[in-house]
């Protein structure tokens, strides 16, 4: 490898020795097409004619007068296929094209990555088989459709927890038996590096236009930035826009399940210990021998048990912080961003809601200017929302 | 008897036996406590009873990314049985009470890097492990576990694989001590049908390399598989998936079990010979 891939001591590549080779010359192709301006124009390309950047920052007015902050959101859930995922997708799947592969790989818990996959393999025409947890197919029933109709084959996991984990060791061993012509696209800021670099790298785009669109709005820079964070991609792309600007809160906001005291939590960073899953070194849910616990979290794309390395050494060198929003709680904020501003949020998204309300509350942030990512729109969770609140669709 | 009363053999010693006797060598693999703590014992027993030169130990771990579904059930069958690492080693040494070939241990990092390294190739040392191969700890992150070993007088293997360069090659090899271990397929673990062609072209590409002995891993799982990586030039032959097959569909009857598993072992064997 070029670089060593590390954050401070987090990150690196812990994976078997058939893949060093894939991730040599993974490596190799990001750091050529990164700054070159042929790539970058057909990236910038398709995120403008086709997932619909920039994406606003919306001043939520009725929000800000009930909570007396100047409350804005990072409109990422207004992109095509309804979430952040897609720029990453697009840029991982541009990559792939220019590296020669001819098939793609990927992994999903919500679905949303899966979705975003799927339709860029349909735009550069290229296969898609997408590992799903046979637990998220049945709760994320919609967007298998989605996929499929997008051409891409959902491969229900039936191991482990049977939940984004276990579709991460399927893709892992399905990359090492085809890493010849296979990309494996993964949809977060972590596993082996380059993932998380190159991950980060191209949902920058969220940090950099917020840090610019702020500024237009407001003159200054926001007094915090909030996102929810399960595999971290979101949340590393909006914080990336101001990791150098130390007076900028960063506040990541985890999947605390029935809440970070029981064992049914994702919430990775408030609970986990150090140690190395799916490639590199980070906080991970485990046992003290070393084994993996399930994640639980009402949102299936915070169901995760580790979580980026980045994230890990963000929490460690004290620049951003890190805390759990339960099951209730989220649902809670999935309701009051439909209710005051006409936006549902993803369930994920309903975590940093959830949160950035009971930071406006606190009496030493009245008035504060909050940004929060809406990372996703929440049309996917409509049917296990509905059932939560025991409405029936 | 104790541990240390029991002298352990060195994989070069083994290596030195079966050459003088025109073979290769046999190196079955099993999870330490699949199905259960004793039967797996009892296993290990009928590995060494028909002819294992050495063995290989896995420990399991609930995401096993290098292995196919066949570890993977034996891997969760020993920890709905209880295995810990520290049962683990408890394991090993109640093996060396009956024999004293050379016991490779096949982790992931995170079994060793929770125990603490130092305190994990110590249990290794003192329980009669000779080596330790971790699946997901290539040599780039391997500079911990390989002072730690030479610390304790543990072997590090590591793996070599169709996709590893020449380049790499020389670098793993100057790394790696006892044997390397030659990854047979592009692939997860699991029982194949035919040994393809380019395991042959690899194992002649690795020899050319390095001097350490080679075993060959990885969808190995006929006699006459055993036969080629012998033939190849391959030093030894580890068999695993194949083996923890007869362990599966045998859960009902434990003798039957013993009785497949004695009688594929001397096939196996068998196929060593030059």
């Amino acid at each position: 490898m070029i670089t060593d891939g590390k954050f401070g001591k987090y990150g690196g590549i812990f994976v078997p020795e058939l893949l060093i080779p894939a991730l040599e010359e993974l490596e190799k192709a990001f750091l050529k097409y990164k700054d070159d301006e042929k790539f970058n124009q057909e990236l910038d390309y398709y995120l403008k004619e086709f997932a619909g950047r920039p994406t606003a920052l919306y001043y939520a007015q009725n929000l800000s007068e009930k909570l007396g902050c100047k409350i804005y959101l990072k409109r990422e859930d207004m992109l095509h296929t309804g979430a952040h995922k897609i720029n990453n997708t697009l840029g991982q799947g541009l990559l792939a094209k220019y590296m020669g592969k001819t098939r793609i790989i990927a992994e999903t818990g919500a679905g949303q990555h899966g979705i975003a996959t799927a339709v860029i393999g349909s735009l550069f025409g290229m296969p898609v088989d997408v590992y799903m947890g046979s637990e998220d197919v049945e709760r994320q029933k919609l967007n298998v459709f989605r996929m499929e109709l997008s051409g891409a084959r959902v491969l229900p996991v039936e191991t482990g927890s049977c939940t984004l984990k276990d579709a991460i060791n399927d893709a892992f061993r399905d990359w090492v038996s085809s890493v010849e012509n296979t990309h494996y696209l993964i949809g977060s800021t972590m596993g082996p590096h380059p993932y998380p670099t190159m991950v980060k790298h191209f949902q920058n785009i969220i940090g950099k236009e917020t840090r610019k669109e702020i500024l237009q709005k407001e003159g200054q820079l926001p007094d915090v930035v909030i996102a929810c964070v399960g595999g971290g991609s979101n949340s590393m792309g909006i914080f990336s826009g101001f990791m150098d600007d130390e007076e900028v809160e960063l506040i990541g906001v985890e999947g605390g399940g029935d809440g970070v005291e029981t064992d049914n939590t994702g919430a990775t960073l408030c609970k986990g210990t150090e140690g190395i899953l799916h490639g590199s070194f980070s906080f991970v849910l485990q046992n003290d021998d070393g084994q993996i616990n399930e994640a639980h979290s009402v949102s299936a794309g915070l169901d995760y048990p580790g979580v980026g390395p980045e994230h890990a050494y963000l929490q460690t060198t004290g620049r951003a912080n890190y805390v759990a929003i339960n099951d209730a709680e989220a649902l809670h904020g999935f309701e009051l961003l439909s209710k005051y501003e006409g936006i549902i949020p993803a369930l994920e998204s309903s975590h940093a809601i959830a949160y950035m309300e009971k930071y406006a509350k606190m009496p030493e942030n009245k008035g504060k200017t909050i940004v929060v990512n809406l990372s996703g729109r929440g049309d996917k969770d409509m049917f296990l929302v509905a059932k939560e609140m025991g409405v029936e669709v | 008897m104790s541990t240390h009363d029991l002298k352990v053999e060195s994989y070069q010693e083994m290596f030195s036996r079966v050459k003088s006797k025109n073979e290769g060598a046999f190196i079955p693999f099993v999870v330490a406590g699949d199905p259960d703590f004793e039967t797996s014992l009892e296993i290990v027993k009928t590995f060494v009873e028909n002819g294992a030169d050495a063995l290989e130990i896995g420990f399991a771990f609930s995401d096993p990314v290098a292995d196919g579904p066949t570890v993977q059930e034996a891997d969760l069958r020993a920890l709905k049985a209880g295995m810990t690492t520290q049962r683990g080693f408890e394991f090993i040494k109640r093996i060396r009470e009956f024999t004293s070939i050379p016991i490779g241990l096949l982790v992931y990092y995170n079994l060793i890097y929770q125990m603490g390294l130092d305190e994990f190739y110590q249990a290794a040392r003192e329980n009669g492990v000779n080596a330790v191969l971790a699946a997901d700890l290539p040599p780039e992150e391997a500079h911990d576990a390989v002072t730690a070993s030479h610390e304790y007088g543990i072997q590090q293997i590591f793996m070599a694989a169709q996709t590893t360069s020449n380049e790499r090659l020389q670098k793993i090899s100057q790394l790696c001590q006892g044997f390397l271990y030659v990854v047979a397929v592009m692939g997860v673990t699991g029982a194949r049908g035919d040994l393809e062609l380019s395991t042959m072209e690899l194992i002649e590409r690795v020899k050319n390399h390095t001097d350490l002995p080679l075993c060959v891993g990885f969808g190995i799982s006929k006699p006459e598989h055993v036969q080629n990586v012998v033939q190849t030039g391959g030093d030894g032959a580890i068999v695993a998936s194949a083996l923890l097959n007869i362990i599966q569909e045998n859960l009902q009857d434990k003798e039957i079990m013993k009785e497949e598993i004695g009688a594929f072992c001397r096939e196996l064997k068998e196929a060593t010979h030059k």
